[in-house]
């Protein structure tokens, strides 16, 4: 034993970090809470700018400060922080600026329990732009996606000019696993471009794929004019002109578009099976547990693991438009990704299991499984 | 004075607005100070003041109301560049909601001045009293004055720490306060006290601004001109990496396990469960084992319980929770009350509790053993996973003792005392 094999016992935080800082990140910023306080601690050793903020209304506006500049900043707060960030995090995404926000879920409402995990904040995030405009959420369920998932958030929020959430919760990010270092994939750093014309820039001027190109503010050669009020290409605030409004919905069809090429899941179809299970996160290990525990009973069942969250990529309801039935399992206590994916009246071929204060158990989505099967 | 930094035309702001004369003595300021344009980053946010960043030739960003400051604190922190000027604009409504900011702002003392347009009251949204509101000054909503002193901003900017502090009334030309505020390497404040010509002049006939200002106790002169510790980013560009395979963990041994053991240690805070479990989690991926581990234990770490949950398995560990366990050890009353109804629910695990420990009743094999007085308190975790891996061979005791030997509090612990059962 032992042979090729570099057996290293960590958690997912120092994973997420590594890989961050690794894919070009270069400043973290944060307050520290419960259960994301690993992420805080290993980007204070790890990132080449860490600084700490004294809330998180200031974590995120220094991070705007610092992403306007050129840096690519990241943080990670659970729901109390978050809440805060909420307005600060609708300016940089109006303002294109990009960042990586972690939210490492746990038990609420409010303050709740900030030692037990959760998958409760999901539908916050669904809504979260002012607008109901689309904000980019990845998420991961084990080591090896939390490695090469961090990697893309950073390239998906440069290349966009967006915020990106990373969304994960507290037994995710605080679970030592033993890990293959070897199985983790090389990593490399975002190279940036920026605006090169003769002409004069024009900062929300976009280009072919929604995007405009990005100039560093304080630039020696043009002038860069950032705002988060309704603006118009230049930057100049207008009320409600046509080109200012067509500004702002791009915003959404700017992700909406680019999100194609980072629709990242995992499907794991098994021939005849009549339901889908679908999950994401902490759960779908337990979904995963359950579905080779099924198989093994001879029961078909077949999986689909979201990892790119929001916005929904389109595969996800082509694959449910071949299943029967389709259960998704979440640990909250409403069904949130259910209801974001087919909504409150989900109908007699869509059920859930979930759970509130404690992780999903693979034996409660075998039941529900079991009753279609 | 020609302009440079403004647009040609008219300002966008009411007829005799303070506004207009901040925005004519910045340019001018700015010309004595020899910037250039793109040397400078306008920085504003919500309030009439914020309209005026499409007039500025300069960078400019405009952001949410109360929150320039911070806003621009990040990009002077980003820039760390002594030669860019970062001017922030900001009203007393956003002072008052941004104030925080400010003060940390100050603290730091990040390079930049901000310059407070104080007319005294929420201009925008129909001149209602802000907390820069002096008594006795009216208001579209407080007809008789406001009852409470405004706040002294400069006061405060000068206990955080500011480099420059200082207070003007708006004349045609202050532009000397704001170039020597602009030179000051720092945080630098300048509060500029006006009124409102919409509302305050409407709401206070024939008051006059020196006068309201006098009588508030501000006083209109330089508070603070100190040279201070400018902050300095650091930039650290060799950190190690976090995932470093010399930290890997040799498999020098094999476990006979088939199928996955989960084990869960439940003791007290100090008695070193989550070190032990460290240690018996490194030894089983030591032996060729898959391993997750999670620690437990109250928010004042240093009290109450402390419990630990491990799987140990052949395969790869998808679910991580551990509601149906293998083996549960307690060695603590707190344990126990952690484990409690863990416990007395179990069905087909082993319970391993300390002689002293009084269990409920469970239908799970329970071995009674002696953890406590064998060793001292902070050991008693360790000497009771020794004990379980003796009883169970999930691994070789020999995985447990090498990687025991590794670890740096090796030397301060008799292994061989904790290997007699």
């Amino acid at each position: 034993m032992g042979k090729n094999k570099s057996i290293i016992f960590t958690d997912n935080s120092k994973i997420a970090i590594e890989a961050l800082a690794k894919a070009g990140a270069d400043v973290f910023i944060g307050y520290p809470i419960t259960p994301a306080n690993l992420l805080y601690q290993y980007a204070s050793a790890r990132f080449p700018i860490f600084m700490a903020a004294p809330d998180e209304i200031t974590t995120l506006q220094w991070m705007s400060g610092f992403s306007a500049i050129g840096k690519i900043p990241v943080t990670a707060t659970s729901f109390p922080g978050f809440a805060l960030m909420i307005e600060s995090i609708n300016m940089a995404y109006m303002m294109e600026l990009p960042m990586i926000i972690i939210l490492v879920q746990r038990l609420g409402p409010a303050t709740g329990t900030a030692t037990t995990g959760a998958q409760g904040d999901l539908a916050l995030l669904n809504g979260m732009i002012s607008g109901g405009m689309s904000l980019p959420v990845f998420n991961f369920y084990n080591s090896f996606d939390c490695w090469n998932l961090s990697a893309k958030t950073v390239e998906f929020s440069v290349k966009h000019r967006t915020p990106v959430v990373i969304l994960t919760s507290k037994e995710e990010m605080m679970t030592k696993v033993s890990l293959d270092v070897e199985q983790l994939s090389s990593i490399s750093k975002i190279e940036r471009t920026y605006y090169e014309n003769d002409e004069p820039y024009i900062p929300y001027k976009a280009e072919k794929d929604l995007v405009p190109a990005f100039l560093p503010l304080a630039s020696e050669n043009y002038q860069v004019r950032i705002t988060s009020s309704t603006h118009n290409q230049r930057g100049i605030i207008q009320n409600s002109t046509v080109e200012a409004l067509n500004n702002s919905k791009r915003l959404h069809f700017k992700n909406i578009r680019n999100m194609a090429d980072y629709s990242f899941y995992e499907l794991d179809e098994e021939p005849g099976a009549k339901v889908l299970l679908i999950s994401y996160g902490i759960t779908a290990l337990a979904a995963k547990e359950a579905v080779f525990n099924l198989r093994a009973e001879g029961k078909n069942v077949s999986l689909l693991i979201a990892q790119t969250i929001l916005p929904i990529p389109q595969i996800y309801f082509d694959v449910c438009a071949k299943y029967e039935h389709i259960i998704v399992a979440e640990e909250n206590l409403t069904g949130q990704y259910r209801q974001i994916l087919f909504g409150h009246g989900s109908g007699a071929n869509v059920s859930g299991v979930n759970d509130f204060g404690a992780m999903i158990n693979p034996n409660s989505i075998i039941k529900e499984v079991m009753k279609y099967v | 004075m020609f302009k440079k930094f403004l647009e040609e035309g008219e300002l966008p702001f009411c007829k005799g607005c303070g506004h207009s004369l901040i925005a004519n003595n910045i340019d001018m300021a700015l010309q004595k100070n020899n910037y250039s344009l793109h040397d400078v980053v306008i920085v504003t946010d919500i309030g009439c003041h914020g309209i005026i960043d499409k007039c500025f030739k300069t960078h400019t960003i405009h952001g949410l109301h109360g929150r320039s400051v911070s806003l621009a604190s990040g990009i002077s922190a980003g820039l760390n560049n002594p030669d860019k000027k970062i001017i922030v604009l900001i009203g007393d409504g956003g002072a008052t909601i941004g104030m925080q900011h400010i003060i940390d702002a100050a603290h730091h003392n990040f390079d930049m001045t901000v310059i407070i347009h104080n007319n005294m009251l929420y201009g925008m949204t129909g001149g209602q009293p802000s907390e820069f509101t002096p008594s006795g000054f009216n208001t579209t909503i407080a007809h008789n004055g406001t009852k409470r002193k405004a706040y002294d901003i400069c006061q405060i900017a000068a206990l955080a720490g500011a480099a420059f502090v200082s207070r003007v009334i708006a004349t045609t030309d202050f532009s000397a306060m704001l170039s020597s505020a602009f030179s000051k390497k720092g945080f630098s404040l300048v509060e500029v006290m006006e009124i409102c010509p919409s509302y305050g002049v409407k709401s206070n006939p024939g008051m006059k601004l020196k006068n309201v200002v006098e009588d508030a106790g501000l006083e209109v002169k330089i508070l603070v001109d100190q040279n201070v510790e400018t902050f300095k980013t650091e930039y650290r560009s060799d950190t190690p990496s976090l995932i470093d395979s010399k930290n890997s963990i040799p498999t020098n041994y094999c476990s006979s396990l088939t199928k996955p053991v989960k084990i869960v240690i439940s003791g007290s805070a100090g008695e070193g469960v989550q070190t032990a479990a460290e240690l018996f989690a490194k030894a089983a991926i030591a032996s060729g084992l898959n391993v997750t581990k999670k620690g437990s234990y109250p928010v004042t770490v240093g009290v109450g319980f402390s419990s630990s949950d491990i799987i140990i398995s052949p395969t790869e560990i998808f679910y991580t929770g551990t509601a149906e366990m293998d083996a549960i050890i307690v060695t603590s009353e707190e344990g126990l009350d952690y484990s409690y109804s863990t416990i007395k629910n179990s069905k087909e695990g082993i319970i391993f509790s300390d002689i002293s420990l009084t269990l409920p009743e469970t239908e799970a094999k329970i071995i009674n053993h002696d953890f406590r007085s064998k060793t001292s308190s902070k050991n008693v975790s360790l000497y009771a996973l020794l004990y379980y891996l003796n009883y169970s061979k999930v691994f070789p005791m020999e995985a447990m003792i090498e990687t025991f030997k590794s670890e740096k509090y090796s030397s301060k612990i008799d292994l061989a005392q904790l290997l007699e059962f």
